[in-house]
């Protein structure tokens, strides 16, 4: 795949470590993936386009503009939020996670299902698959179907019963892991 | 898509590094270029296969991936020709590869866009060969060390093995190899029982970047130069702009340039842009969004602000009942005299509204246009079509367009049209600088070539043992032949009624006749084109008669079948329809339904089958209706695409393709009203979500040996017709109108 160019251009957020102090008053430290950045733009400004033009962290992804469709899901706070609605100076002292950043060492439990169950078709709505299935677990670590059928993401392809299998997949591994 | 027609040669040299390249080369080109010797211009070929010296293989991936899993399953082919160990294989996308060759335009790495269900059955014809020719010469290359005859050695995931035992690995092999003169005739292929990748279940290959995020689609492109573009379109339809104040617009911060950019006039073809409108360039995506909610735009509403559904339909209507401005599509024995003397008599019309593909990825493109190259990154379905329209309206010579490609977030045919290429080609000309086109939801929803408005009206005659002896189907719609240059020398039908469709060729007297409907929707392609509608109005009508006639609908659609044998079959995926392999996917999905079951507590079954692009597909399902919610108990879909090349990948189309039938038929519909599109997002085209789709699509795949064909399509046109004949079955209601659901409450 041709590269892209590191986000030189515009982008007013520099990677700071965490433990970094601000430079400016102007500026909002954002906590995305473990790490912080500073914003010195609009704070009305969605945390979808934040993450994609300045940061350029793709992997959250549009799909409507409304919150309705969750292409655009990620965590705040651990909790599935959608990233097209939220102004980035909602999220002060909130820890942010993208699909970039769910992963430690290891894939994440839900991320190694949905390879092995093969869920993906285009694959665009799957990271905010992903996510909402990780707040799900999060919240009910044991879903049952009528649990599964709450998630409101839209998946054009129609991959939703392997979702599913994916989601029943990653609680057993879970649930093994705490044994 | 030219890339069949052309002679090709495969090209093998040897990389800087010592890897060995396999590719292709056209004809012409071919003449001016040996085979070796010229080993810096093969290199820039992008070839199918490298095989590095540490025996890694790359196999490069020539088609649009969108979805439907090609990206995968053609690199499969070419890794089972050459032997590789698939676990060691890892797959590139190719870029779009143009060609100057005497006879005109060429592509470099044969068909690399995705419509049709095409990509399978042409890459099993051409691509196979790419494998076999490396594996030769990895062959040759090792007898030549061990100073054997080549027939004596065989390979096995990437290995040549000797009599004795030896074993050299292809990476070892490689500079020995890319030095031999490649076989001057084609290598022959391995015999299906020789088969390990082929056939066997294979996950997507870009599985790990898509769970990670990692995944580029087009529009997560970026340039570092490139100002964000979104365009507010004329929502009147042929509407034009007549006044614009974007002072409130300039005063956003980040907002650098407005532009107006010119549609196409209401009787010219819909080549390059869709319709009239207002682009503002910003910084980010969010100054563009903020600015084009501050603009003010008159429009002029264009010629076609009385029309709607309501008139679309009435005026169908008339026209079948007038039975005016008839095209005959086909005519076998005498309709007229046989219906008239049939014993039994029945007639129904299905109406079907036009659909929008909402793909997950709205249309994006980001170009960079510059004095004498230009270059394009997008998600794409037609790259070739693409590269038309940038040369078209640049003048930049085909062969220095650069057109990468990524993996597209849907197509369904909606990126099989270039229109969102050539606006942002029109608005980077206009701002002179790289520009990245975004469509939001309401731009596609309100913007797009709509499946085909119709309604469909059959009538059959039954003789007294119940015999089908007349059919006729006239189907009235707004042409998809429609302000479509590439159409221009096809019937006006075309992309509306199949001429040889089922049950064409099964009914001694039959007619089908087409009344054009006057509309000004543009019109596309939408997966498995006139199938979805053809096959629901056909699927629907038998199961009519059969209630009407108490014959078993199974039974019936198998007597109709006949004996297996293989009739002409003119359409695309043709040359012929074996009523066989319809008839034998048909009985799959009833056994594995539990067709002869009798059903309690209100469940209804209801199965349909339909032959398109080389595939038969039959669908069962099982369903209920509680108050007025429609419980989904049990989908089942049967399948024949012939020789399965990836059955996880096959299974995934068909329970997609069954999710996306189902989603479709029971709320989806784009209405117009006062030349305007109604809907606005997906609120008001609200495809199914998981609660509603079946918690299991039970996919059973006929074992078949026959040419393999594309599953892109296949699963989806009787996944509707089956759902609504099972509606029936559960409630004695029965809907001739889709959407289904809203329909089913009218009704009940």
């Amino acid at each position: 795949m041709p590269e892209t160019p590191p986000p030189v251009r515009r982008s007013k957020a520099i990677p700071v470590p965490p433990v970094a102090q601000s430079a400016s008053e102007k500026t909002l430290p954002l906590r995305i993936n473990g790490k912080t950045y500073y914003h010195e733009g609009d704070p009305d400004m969605p945390l979808l386009w934040y993450l994609r033009d300045v940061l350029r962290l793709t992997g959250t992804k549009y799909g409507c503009g409304i919150g309705y469709c969750g292409a655009c899901t990620v965590l705040i706070d651990g909790k599935a939020q959608r990233a097209c609605l939220t102004p980035v100076k909602a999220l002060v002292d909130q820890d942010v996670t993208t699909i970039e950043g769910l992963a430690g060492a290891e894939l994440h439990p839900l991320q190694q299902a949905w390879i092995e169950e093969d869920v993906a078709q285009c694959g665009y709505c799957q990271a905010g698959q992903i996510l909402a299935a990780a707040d799900l677990l999060r919240r009910n670590p044991r879903p049952s179907d009528e649990d599964i059928d709450k998630l409101p993401n839209l998946c054009r392809c129609g991959t939703y019963p392997r979702i599913r299998k994916a989601i029943q997949r990653a609680a057993q591994a879970l649930a093994e892991t705490k044994k | 898509m030219s890339g069949l027609t052309r002679r090709r040669f495969l090209v093998v040299s040897a990389a800087a590094s010592g890897a060995l390249l396999v590719g292709w080369r056209s004809a012409s080109a071919q003449q001016r270029l040996p085979y070796l010797g010229a080993r810096e211009e093969a290199q820039g070929l992008g070839p199918f296969i490298r095989i590095d010296k540490d025996g890694t293989v790359i196999i490069g991936a020539r088609a649009t991936e969108i979805g439907q899993g090609v990206k995968t399953s053609l690199p499969m082919l070419i890794a089972e020709e050459l032997d590789a160990d698939w676990n060691r294989v890892r797959v590139e996308q190719l870029p779009y590869g143009y060609i100057d060759t005497e006879q005109g335009p060429g592509d470099k790495y044969g068909d690399q866009g995705a419509g049709g269900s095409d990509n399978i059955p042409s890459a099993w014809k051409d691509l196979r060969q790419a494998g076999a020719t490396a594996r030769a010469l990895l062959v040759q290359a090792a007898a030549e060390q061990w100073d054997l005859p080549p027939e004596q050695l065989r390979t096995e995931a990437g290995y040549v093995i000797a009599p004795d035992g030896r074993r050299l690995g292809y990476g070892e092999l490689v500079g020995a190899a890319a030095a031999l003169d490649p076989p001057k005739d084609p290598v022959p292929l391995k015999k299906p029982q020789q088969f390990r990748i082929v056939g066997r279940p294979t996950r997507t290959v870009d599985a790990r970047e898509i769970v990670t995020g990692r995944t580029q689609y087009g529009i997560d492109a970026y340039l570092a130069d490139a100002l964000v573009a979104v365009m507010l379109r004329c929502p009147h339809l042929d509407g034009t702009v007549d006044k614009v104040d974007d002072s409130e617009t300039r005063r956003v911060p980040g907002v650098r340039d407005v532009v107006v950019i010119a549609g196409p006039a209401p009787d010219a073809p819909i080549d390059g842009v869709l319709a009239s409108g207002v682009a503002v360039l910003a910084d980010d995506t969010w100054a563009a969004l903020q600015g084009r909610d501050k603009l003010k735009v008159e429009w002029k509403p264009g010629p076609w602000s009385a029309e709607s559904n309501a008139a679309l339909a009435a005026r169908a209507n008339e026209l079948l009942d007038q039975d005016q401005g008839a095209i005959a599509v086909r005519r076998d024995g005498d309709f007229a005299k046989a219906f008239r003397q049939a014993a039994i008599r029945l007639e129904a019309r299905y109406e079907m509204p036009f659909l929008a593909h909402a793909t997950m990825e709205p249309p994006a493109a980001l170009v960079s246009i510059e004095q004498d190259k230009a270059l394009l990154i997008g998600s794409l379905q037609s790259p070739g079509g693409a590269s038309r329209v940038i040369n078209a309206l640049t003048g930049i010579p085909r062969k220095d367009i650069e057109i990468r490609l990524t993996r597209a977030g849907g197509g369904f045919g909606r990126r099989l049209k270039n229109d969102y290429v050539a606006e942002a080609v029109r608005i980077a000309q206009a701002a002179g600088k790289p520009i990245k086109l975004l469509w939001t939801r309401e731009d596609d929803l309100q913007h797009d070539f709509y499946r085909p408005f119709g309604v469909h009206a059959l009538r059959a005659g039954l003789d007294r043992k119940k015999k089908l002896v007349a059919w006729s189907h006239r189907c009235a719609a707004t042409p998809r032949n429609y302000r479509d240059s590439g159409m221009k020398d096809r019937p006006l039908y075309a992309g509306c009624l199949e001429a040889d469709d089922f049950p064409a060729g099964l009914v001694a007297n039959l007619e089908k006749t087409f009344f054009p409907v006057a509309s000004g929707m543009p019109r596309g392609w939408w997966r498995a084109p006139l199938h979805t509608f053809h096959a629901f109005a056909v699927q629907s009508f038998l199961d009519e008669i059969a209630v009407a006639t108490k014959q078993d609908a199974v039974q019936l659609r198998l007597e109709l079948l006949g004996p297996p044998r293989r009739i002409p079959y003119s359409g695309h995926g043709g040359p012929t329809f074996d009523t066989g392999r319809l008839a034998g996917v048909l009985t799959l999905a009833a056994d594995k339904i539990g067709w002869q079951d009798k059903r309690r507590d209100g469940h209804g079954l209801g199965i349909a089958c339909h032959f398109t692009f080389g595939g038969y597909a039959a669908h069962a399902f099982e369903v209920s209706v509680e108050g007025s919610e429609l419980v989904i108990h049990r989908a089942v879909c049967a399948v024949d695409v012939g020789r399965v090349i990836n059955p996880l990948g096959l299974e995934a189309q068909m329970i997609g393709g069954t999710i996306d039938g189902v989603s479709t038929a029971l709320n989806l519909a784009i209405t117009v009203k006062d030349g305007r599109v109604t809907q606005r997002n997906f609120p008001d085209y609200p495809l199914l979500r998981m609660a509603q789709a079946p918690r299991n699509v039970e996919v059973y795949i006929v074992d078949s040996t026959a040419e393999p064909s594309g599953a892109g399509e296949i699963g989806i046109p009787s996944a509707a017709p089956a759902l609504a004949n099972a509606v029936y079955a559960a409630t004695t209601v029965r809907v001739r109108k889709l959407p289904l659901l809203p329909e089913l409450k009218r009704l009940l």
